[in-house]
Order: structure tokens, then C-alpha cells, then sequence
């Protein structure tokens, strides 16, 4: 018998890396601003488009369950906005801090949550990543913390996990998202204020998908230039549909606040193609032309792929093989989380307390008592 | 402003002791931040009035996330401050809290009277790895009590949930906490000179509640009063009246439970006017006598 090498296509063909011309950003009391070129290595270019695929098809698969009544109540999904959370990713370490608001899947995912557990925990069974407790706007990892349901608590809760940082000495950032409707908070200036007067290390981020709910950041904000909202704190504005750009960004940031000049404020700006949740159609605000633009234009994933397919850093039909791949990990995961038993009735008092001795709670009449441990 | 911190500064600067701007909701939500990254917080409020400006904070971001995570991430955060009337600050200023927060769940709120009261629990509050509010009192700051040799040790923990007995007696139950515990004692001392024996409790926690003791009580003496300074509606009262109705107490009463409790109006300021507004001894003692029919 002879051995027959069959090669149907040589990886050794591919560019080992390729670098980019990227969107110089807008500055705010910045002298110099990112780097306007990226090195990006096939490596890293698959890593990149194999994440975002994932979030893309994990968030389509997360409408379908919800079109099915599998997941209920709350569900704001975030496709088209892959580039920030993957570039984002990209840029930091997993011991820096990541704190964002609701439309939190593709964090939770890119902080190392798989995506079984989350759907089971969209869809509410005991596999989920927080045991069905929490749901949608309410998961947490490592350095993850969450999730967060009230527009805007989430970013003095930031700035706290940057104080940390800052006392325990590490060399950990804290990078706080919030999107264009909560940056006319208040609590978020009070927040930008403590941050500055401080030099907390927080890199406050605004995903900017021009829309809050249903209302145009012309309608909602004087003015809509988020990256300098934070007006003693210096700002940036970047390109959010793509992915290197947001990751060189958020590179620089990070080497400000971990050189201990404080915050700094980004506004990446994005978009989202479904509704702001799924109530909502998303096309009584905008125009079904404005998505089509946007998907044909600015898609992150289509344009990384492009990237890489005319930079020699691989074939479309490797490309493929990876879709193939993600498919059918969303479709394994959808089937979990399909089939998860509910969590058992036991769950339902358990967790209201950290490390503390078990004692009973009250249920909805005095002789139902639930056992609660911790 | 009411130099509870006096000295701490000193002792250990900037790093632990940080004078924050007032941002009640911002500087709050940063303290829950940090407990969540691994602190022990103390986050002071300068009155609990102006905790509601934050109070989204303190229980959507401190009482509910150990639940919502499943106990991955646990808040050990501590909120305290003075709560309740003070003397002339009208109405803005003089609101008990004692109610709305005792009514979630995800959060321990204790309520000390004594300055062993204050010591034990500010440092079982500390080392408890959970949220807990401390409803202090701004008129109790000034007044000098007894502490035992033990309650001046070093480690000296009251344990959270626990009430104390802080007078015995037979003929009726008075439950309070905070400040009006020190009105139940002299009016039990006005009614021992008339032969009632008045067993005076000292809830210490608001949630979670010792209604055991309560109940114990309130099986010997068969009559039951709560003093406290908060609004009568869905107040602490109220919940250990419906309590003691769900259990085994419930078949000692020989009278129906009597709340004595704060006037329900918005505090005015004239001293005449505030004064009524607020329980007195003559109001426990009038309660006593109506439920003991005397």
C-alpha cells in the first residue's frame, strides 16, 4: 500500500499576518490617538470572525426560541454589534473587569460564558449559567459582572470595580458599557465627576446604535457627541462595525487608565439590526433602507471576512466551514437548552443570602416555606 | 457631619477614608461596584433621607445580584447612617426607613439602640459578606450608655436576627427599636410603681426579624405592644402584628395587639407639633393600660 498525500488546499499558502489602514478616531482633549494601522495575523483574523459568527447565529437562534415562546419576557439581542464586544475582547486581559447593561449576550459569551449556558438560561432551566435565577439581563462570569436591568446603574457599579483595581494595585481596568440612552443619565455624570477626581482606572464606553428604544439620538441628547459627554475626561470615537478598530481603541485606552491618567470615555458608534427588544419591530423608527444600508455596508463580520479573504489571510471556503461549525454548535446548544430540565422547585429560595447558615423563607401563604442556602 | 468617622481619617488616609461629593446615587453605585470586585465598603449616608435618591442602588444593584447570580457574586457592603426624626429638621429630613427597607428581601437592616447595640452590630454588619442597611440615630449619638467589659473587647459581635430582652416582665410585651426602646423602659418603670410588669424588647434587626422572641414573649404575658418611630401603615408594627396572628402566640393573647407608632403625617417642624408627632412614654403607657384594661 503507498500512502497518498491528498492535499486539497495548503494552509502554508496563507499570509501569516496583514496589516490594515484603519478609521483614524475623533479625539476629545487627546494630543495623539490610536494607532490608524492594525496588524492583524490569520490567527487572531479567524479567532475574530469564528466569535462574532457565533454571537450572530447564537442571537438569530435566541429570535427564533423567542418567536416560539421557549424564551419569555425580556430579550434584547445584539446583532450587528459583534465587533464591539469581540474587539473589546481583543484589547484587554481576562483578569480586567467588564461590566455592561442589558444587551449583554454577546458579552457574556466573549468572557468565556458557552453558549449552552446561555441559552439554557434564556430559555430558564437549571443548565443556565446563573441556574435559571437571573435570565437574560442577569448573567455573570469571572470578571464579568453582568447584565444589568436599570439603564445606567451599571456604570457608577463600574467605576466601583475600577476603585477596586485601583486599591488592590494589580494593574486591572474596569471597562463600563452603557449605550446612547443611558449616557443622559445622571448618575453616569456624577459617576464621570468621582472617576476623574479619583483617576479611577474606568474606560466609560457608550454603544452608541443611535437609537434608545425608539428614540433617534437627535431626539434624545443635545448633544450626540457621546465621546465628549464626559468633558473634563478625555474621549475618543471610534468606529464600532469594526472589529480592529474598536480593538486598537480599546488597546490605547487601556494604556492610559493602567498608566494612571484615569478615565477615559469612548464612544464606539454601532448598530443593531433587530428592535431595541423583541416587542419591538424596530422599523416604526427607522426605515427598513436604513438597516438594508447598514447590513450591506458596515456588516462587522462581512467586513472582516472580506479583509481577510483579499489579504490572503484565508479562503471563503474556509470561511464556510467555519459557519458550518457555528451552526451546528448553535444548533447543539439550542438543543440543550431545549431539553435542560426547569430547575427543581428547591431553587426557588436558595441564593437570597452569601455564606450564611440555611433558614427558611416564606412562600406566598405562611405554610408554604421554602429552605434557602447559600 | 455627625463625626461618626472622627479620627479614621487619621488613622488610616485616603486609600480607606474617602470624603465623596454629594452624589448620593453615583458614589452609592461605586460602592456597590467595589464590594462586587472583591472590597468591604462602608458606604455612610449623612441621613437616610437622602439614601432614596440612591435607593435603586442600594436594592436593584446590592440586595438582588447574590440572587440573580446564583451566588456567584456576593455584595459585602454595609449602608449606614442616622434614620428617623432628629429635633426640628421638618419633614424632608425626618423620615424612618425602616419599613421600606425591611421589606426586601436580599438585604439584612438592623437597628441599634445601645452603644453595645451600635458596636455589635456595625461589626457583625462589616463581616457579614452580605448587604446590610444600619439604621442609626442622630439624637441617640449624644447619649452616654454602659458597656459591659465584654462589649469593650476587641471582637465583640451582637449576632445579626437576634433580639434582646432588655428588661423582664410578666404582665405585657413591649417591642420597639432604636430610640423609642429607651421610651419603652421609662414607661415601664412609670408603670412598675403601679404594679405592671411591662417585658421590654429590643428587636435589634429589622429583617431578618427574631419574632421567636417576640413570640416567646408574648405566650407569657398574653398582651403585646410594638413602639417604633416610622408611619403606622406597613410599618415594622404591623408586620409583627400579622406575624404573631400566623403563629402559635396568637392563641396567649387575651387582647388584640397594639401598635404605638409615629403620627401619620409628614413631620412638622414647630416643636409642639413635632413632639406629638412622635411616640411618647405617655403614648406606650396609655397603649399598656388600654390593653391591660387598667
Amino acid at each position: 500500500a503507498s500512502r497518498v498525500v491528498v492535499a486539497s488546499r495548503n494552509y502554508a499558502d496563507f499570509a501569516n499576518e496583514a496589516t490594515f489602514e484603519i478609521k483614524k478616531c475623533d479625539l476629545h482633549r487627546l494630543e495623539e490617538g490610536p494607532s490608524t494601522t492594525a496588524v492583524m495575523t490569520r490567527e487572531e483574523g479567524l479567532h475574530y470572525y469564528k466569535t462574532m459568527q457565533i454571537i450572530r447565529r447564537m442571537e438569530l437562534k435566541s429570535d427564533q426560541l423567542y418567536k416560539q415562546k421557549i424564551i419569555r419576557g425580556f430579550c434584547h439581542l445584539y446583532d450587528g454589534q459583534e465587533a464591539c464586544c469581540v474587539g473589546i475582547e481583543a484589547a484587554i486581559k481576562p483578569t480586567d473587569h467588564v461590566i455592561t447593561a442589558y444587551r449583554a449576550h454577546g458579552f457574556t459569551y466573549a468572557r468565556g460564558v458557552p453558549v449552552r449556558e446561555i441559552l439554557a438560561e434564556l430559555t430558564g432551566r437549571k443548565g443556565g449559567c446563573v441556574k435559571g435565577k437571573g435570565g437574560s439581563m442577569h448573567m455573570y462570569t469571572k470578571n464579568f459582572y453582568g447584565g444589568n436591568g436599570i439603564v445606567g446603574a451599571q456604570v457608577p457599579l463600574g467605576a466601583g470595580i475600577a476603585l477596586a483595581c485601583k486599591y488592590f494595585g494589580k494593574n486591572e481596568v474596569c471597562l463600563t458599557l452603557y449605550g446612547d440612552g443611558a449616557a443622559n443619565q445622571g448618575q453616569i455624570f456624577e459617576t464621570y465627576n468621582m472617576a476623574a477626581l479619583w483617576k479611577l482606572p474606568c474606560i466609560f464606553i457608550c454603544e452608541n446604535n443611535r437609537y434608545g428604544m425608539g428614540t433617534s439620538v437627535e431626539r434624545a441628547a443635545a448633544s450626540t457627541d457621546y465621546y465628549k459627554r464626559g468633558d473634563f475626561i478625555p474621549g475618543l470615537r471610534v468606529d464600532g462595525m469594526d472589529v480592529l478598530c474598536v480593538r486598537e481603541a480599546v488597546k490605547f485606552a487601556a494604556e492610559h487608565c493602567r498608566a494612571g491618567k484615569g478615565p477615559i470615555v469612548m464612544e464606539l458608534q454601532t448598530y443593531r439590526y433587530h428592535g431595541h427588544s423583541m416587542s419591538d419591530p424596530g422599523i416604526s423608527y427607522r426605515t427598513r433602507e436604513e438597516i438594508q444600508e447598514v447590513r450591506s455596508k458596515s456588516d462587522p463580520i462581512t467586513l472582516l471576512k472580506d479583509r481577510m479573504v483579499n489579504n490572503n489571510l484565508a479562503s471563503i471556503e474556509e470561511l464556510k466551514d467555519i459557519d458550518v461549525a457555528v451552526r451546528k454548535e448553535i444548533e447543539e446548544a439550542a438543543q440543550f437548552a431545549t431539553t435542560d430540565p426547569e430547575p427543581p422547585l428547591e431553587e426557588l429560595g436558595n441564593h437570597i443570602y452569601f455564606n450564611e447558615p440555611p433558614f427558611e423563607v416564606r412562600g406566598p401563604n405562611q405554610w408554604i416555606r421554602y429552605k434557602s442556602v447559600s | 457631619a455627625m463625626q461618626i468617622s472622627r479620627g479614621l481619617w487619621k488613622k488610616y488616609g485616603d486609600k480607606r477614608v474617602i470624603d465623596t461629593p454629594i452624589s448620593e446615587m453615583g458614589f452609592t453605585g461605586i460602592a456597590v461596584g467595589a464590594a462586587m470586585a472583591g472590597l468591604r465598603p462602608v458606604c455612610e449616608f449623612m441621613t437616610f433621607n437622602f439614601s432614596m435618591q440612591a435607593i435603586d442602588q442600594v436594592i436593584n444593584s446590592a440586595a438582588k445580584t447574590c440572587y440573580m447570580s446564583a451566588g456567584s457574586i456576593a455584595v459585602p457592603i454595609v449602608f449606614r447612617g442616622p434614620n428617623g426624626a432628629s429635633a426640628g429638621v421638618a419633614a424632608q429630613h425626618s423620615q424612618c426607613f425602616a419599613a421600606w427597607y425591611g421589606h426586601c428581601p436580599g438585604l439584612k437592616v438592623v437597628s441599634p439602640w445601645s452603644s453595645e447595640d451600635a458596636k455589635g452590630l456595625l461589626k457583625a454588619s462589616i463581616r457579614d459578606d452580605n448587604p446590610v442597611v444600619m439604621l442609626e440615630n442622630e439624637l441617640l449619638y449624644g447619649v452616654p450608655f454602659e458597656m459591659s467589659e465584654q462589649a469593650q473587647s476587641k471582637d465583640f459581635v451582637i449576632p445579626i436576627g437576634k433580639a434582646k430582652v432588655e428588661r423582664p416582665g410578666t404582665h405585657i410585651t413591649l417591642v420597639s427599636h432604636s430610640r423609642p426602646v429607651g421610651h419603652c423602659l421609662e414607661a415601664a418603670a412609670v408603670l412598675a410603681k403601679e404594679g405592671v410588669e411591662c417585658e421590654v424588647i429590643n428587636l435589634r434587626t429589622i429583617r431578618p426579624m427574631d419574632i421567636e422572641t417576640v413570640e416567646a414573649s408574648v405566650v407569657k404575658t398574653n398582651h403585646l405592644v410594638t413602639v417604633e418611630g416610622g408611619w403606622p401603615q406597613f410599618g415594622v408594627g404591623a408586620e409583627i402584628c400579622a406575624r404573631i396572628m400566623e403563629g402559635p402566640a396568637f392563641n396567649y393573647l387575651d387582647a388584640p395587639a397594639v401598635r404605638v407608632t409615629g403620627a401619620d403625617v409628614p413631620m412638622p417642624y414647630a416643636k409642639i407639633l413635632e413632639d406629638n408627632c412622635l411616640p411618647q412614654v405617655k403614648d406606650i403607657i396609655f397603649a399598656v393600660k388600654k390593653t391591660l384594661n387598667v
